[in-house]
């Protein structure tokens, strides 16, 4: 990682030396237009609950910035750790139960199980909002509930096709297709080579959702319409499925057993040639002297755009949640404003090494984006982004349909030859309804 | 004075710890309150929840049968019914089978004999997760060490889809399951077979019985007791198999090794689903109810034992 993250950290402890200790317990220096003041309740201390980051300076930067506020304010914040699996059902029990945890960084529409759990921030979202140029649309989306943000959008954690530059030049394309009847194309032309692709029809939860849900987006389908009525059985939806088994004559065999992690293992062993993943399948790559030749030979780019016209993607968002159980309301609201003000995001987002995105459009210009070409599609993942229960209201159901597969399903039954894509919609459809119950 | 009277009447405590029905009760107060705690009150709990529509995170109302009559129509929760009857049926006989076998060789006397016992359990020792991760790469999609010997002797010509075809898939998830739970049958019916008495085998080869026949008449009869415990449990273990399943496959592809375990796993954690999952759980119990029936009314009786019928 040669990021100047430590240039960044330098140049930024300087700005906080200056006006941090303005903004927290002493008088306001300088006083914005709606800019709301949180002063943190005598004696307070926090608990945030949060997933388990992917690179390590993810967590020393947010560790870092969390000691900053903790010095300006004398507020103890503990971070506590745990997989990215697991914060799912901690967080709904410390919702139920009502202790625990203050905050949690929760993944995707967890906020929207239990809205009533949660502080009202909308006057702190409407804060940043007005003062970093706006919340990207699909984060919003996955924090807002009638009209009141129920949470604060954190980051996307973001997906993009990477692939092998050598492979797609010898396949014949000096550029990367933009829509997907090139990708097609360009998928045929590596499998003739030998070169092929492959994208998870397994339960993958992470890279197979997210193949599945750009796969129906990007042709105009949906699972639910607005008033979260079952939609999927539609003539985009058959499109989708269709060019799906296309693509998926193309793959090399056996991605429907595929995993998380089957297409990182198979791209750096030079199995396949285009995969969609997070930023890590680089990394691995970087840190690996024998892999210095794909490491050289990745390039990065967004999935292409569909007939629907713009790129759509699912990418693993994650949100700020302030539970309403927490003692020191005020506190914890100041910290979370502390660590979305400019100087700690920047830091944390350019320790996150590319990992995660910002929900907020002005951190777009972080230097991490421009770092390194292979960093610049996983910015456009906040923009691209668009909530899971899309287009219907976000609650159970929808977490319940991801959770369940049920794109997925749709998608591997098809291309597999199981059932033929009227089929798989039909069966789709059903068991999206169990859960939207109509 | 003070004497005379705790010998006339003794204290409360005194005649307590002197009746044996009190003092019964008493030992057996903390394992019954450990038993209450620990399984009858999770279990009652499970039961509860499934009657109930408990999300993650939100307590739920009695919804009664609701939650059943959903599964009733849902063609994953059979497809997941079909795959642990079978999963468990296929598993358990051939694991049978072979456990018995192996028992039956590891009781001769082999050179090493020790040895080889305690190689034999190995599989069971490992923790089942690293066995599974160990399988997760023998049955890899690319780096199948199977397809890349094969191949190598030009056996075949591309690499075996071993988790991705669902025949292939539940074959695979079932010879995992086997390898693992062989030792535990080979070993517990070892134990059974050294007990069997050397002078009974004697006698029947005097009265001229041929090895299969000393098998048949002597041997398995015998050994049914035992027969019926280890395979009660082994059954139980099957058919409640989780992390090998969640580990190869996670029920893929679609669904085509999802156990009712699993299933009931996914809906209720990750999907939130409480009510549900606890649903699914307890629709195993009857499976497991009738198995143990089975095998306590059935196999362990004497004349069933002895080659007889009802």
């Amino acid at each position: 990682m040669t990021i100047n993250r430590r240039d960044l950290l330098a140049a930024s402890a300087g700005i906080v030396a200056a006006s941090g200790l303005g903004k927290f317990g002493m008088t306001p220096a300088f006083a914005q237009g709606a800019e709301p003041k949180y002063t943190p309740e005598a004696g307070a201390s926090l608990r945030l609950l949060r997933w388990t980051p992917f690179v390590q300076g993810d967590e020393d930067a947010w560790l870092a910035n969390t000691k900053k506020f903790t010095e300006a304010t004398g507020v103890e914040v503990r971070v506590d750790k745990e997989s990215w699996e697991d914060i799912r059902p901690k967080a709904a029990v410390a919702a139920n139960v009502g202790s625990g945890p203050d905050m949690v960084m929760c993944w995707f529409d967890d906020a929207h199980q239990y809205p009533d759990k949660l502080v009202d921030m909308t006057d702190l979202a409407t804060y940043l909002g007005d003062k970093y140029g706006g919340w990207y649309e699909g984060m919003r989306g996955y924090a807002v509930r009638d009209d009141k943000f129920i949470a604060l959008p954190l980051a996307a954690i973001g997906n993009a096709v990477v692939y092998r530059d050598s492979h797609m030049k010898a396949a014949g394309f000096n550029e990367f297709p933009k829509d997907t009847d090139g990708f097609l194309e360009l998928c045929k032309a590596m499998k003739a080579k030998g070169t092929p692709a492959g994208f998870p029809h397994g339960k993958a939860v992470g890279d197979g959702n997210n193949y599945a849900h750009w796969l129906l987006w990007s042709h105009g389908g949906k699972m639910v319409d607005e008033s979260g009525k079952v939609a999927i059985n539609s003539p985009e939806t058959i499109a989708a499925i269709n060019y799906a088994k296309a693509l998926y004559e193309t793959f090399i065999p056996g991605t429907e057993s595929w995993q998380d992690i089957n297409n990182n293992r198979a791209f750096l062993a030079g199995q396949v040639s285009l995969i969609a993943n997070g930023v890590s399948v680089y990394y691995a790559a970087k840190k690996d002297p024998a892999l210095a030749e794909i490491a050289a030979d990745i390039r990065s780019t967004n999935f292409p755009i569909g007939p629907v016209g713009q790129s759509v993607e699912l990418h693993q968002t994650s949100s700020l949640l302030l539970f309403s159980h927490t003692k020191y309301p005020e506190a914890a609201k100041a910290y979370i404003k502390f660590m979305m003000e400019a100087d700690q995001m920047n830091s944390w987002i350019a320790g996150a090494s590319a990992y995660c995105c910002q929900p907020l459009k002005a951190f777009a210009s972080n230097p991490v984006w421009t770092a390194d070409p292979i960093h610049a599609p996983y910015a456009r993942a906040s923009e691209t982004l668009r909530p899971n229960g899309y287009a219907g209201p976000l609650g159970y159901a929808s977490a319940g349909v991801m959770a369940d597969y049920v794109l997925v399903d749709m998608f591997a039954v098809a291309v597999t030859g199981q059932m033929t894509p009227e089929e798989a919609v039909e069966q789709a459809e059903k068991r999206a309804n169990r859960y939207y119950r109509v | 004075m003070s004497t005379t009277s705790s010998e006339t009447r003794p204290s409360f405590l005194t005649s307590l710890f002197r009746n044996n029905n009190a003092l019964g009760v008493m030992f057996m107060l903390p394992a019954a309150v450990f038993l209450v705690c620990f399984l009858t009150y999770p279990l009652g709990l499970g039961v509860w929840l499934g009657f109930t529509d408990t999300k993650i995170g939100r307590d739920g109302i009695f919804i009664g049968l609701e939650n059943y009559e959903f599964l009733w129509g849902d063609s994953v929760f059979w497809l997941s019914v079909f795959n642990t009857v079978l999963y468990t049926f296929v598993a358990s006989v051939l694991k049978f089978g072979l456990g018995l076998w192996l028992a039956l060789i590891l009781n001769e006397n082999l050179p090493f004999k020790s040895f080889f016992r305690a190689i034999v359990l190995l599989p069971w020792v490992v923790p089942t997760v690293l066995s599974a991760l160990a399988f997760w790469w023998i049955y890899d999609a690319q780096f199948s060490i199977v397809s890349w010997s094969l191949m190598q002797l030009g056996l075949i010509d591309h690499p075996i889809n071993f988790l991705g075809d669902p025949v292939n898939a539940r074959a695979s998830v079932i010879a995992a399951n086997v390898w693992r739970g062989i030792p535990f049958v080979a070993i517990s019916l070892l134990a059974g077979l050294q007990t069997i008495s050397p002078s009974l085998q004697e006698a029947a080869s005097l009265d001229g019985a041929t090895s299969w026949q000393r098998f048949r008449y002597v041997t398995l009869p015998m050994l049914t007791p035992i027969i019926a415990v280890v395979m009660t449990f082994s059954v139980l273990f099957t058919f409640t198999d989780f992390q090998l399943i969640y580990v190869l496959t996670k029920g893929g592809p679609v669904n085509a090794t999802h156990l009712m375990a699993t299933l009931s796993f996914q809906r209720g954690i990750p999907g939130g689903q409480l009510g549900e999952g606890a649903a699914i759980a307890v629709a195993m119990i009857p499976f497991l109810l009738a198995s143990i029936l089975f095998s306590f009314f059935g196999l362990q009786r004497r004349k069933w034992q002895q080659g007889g019928q009802d």
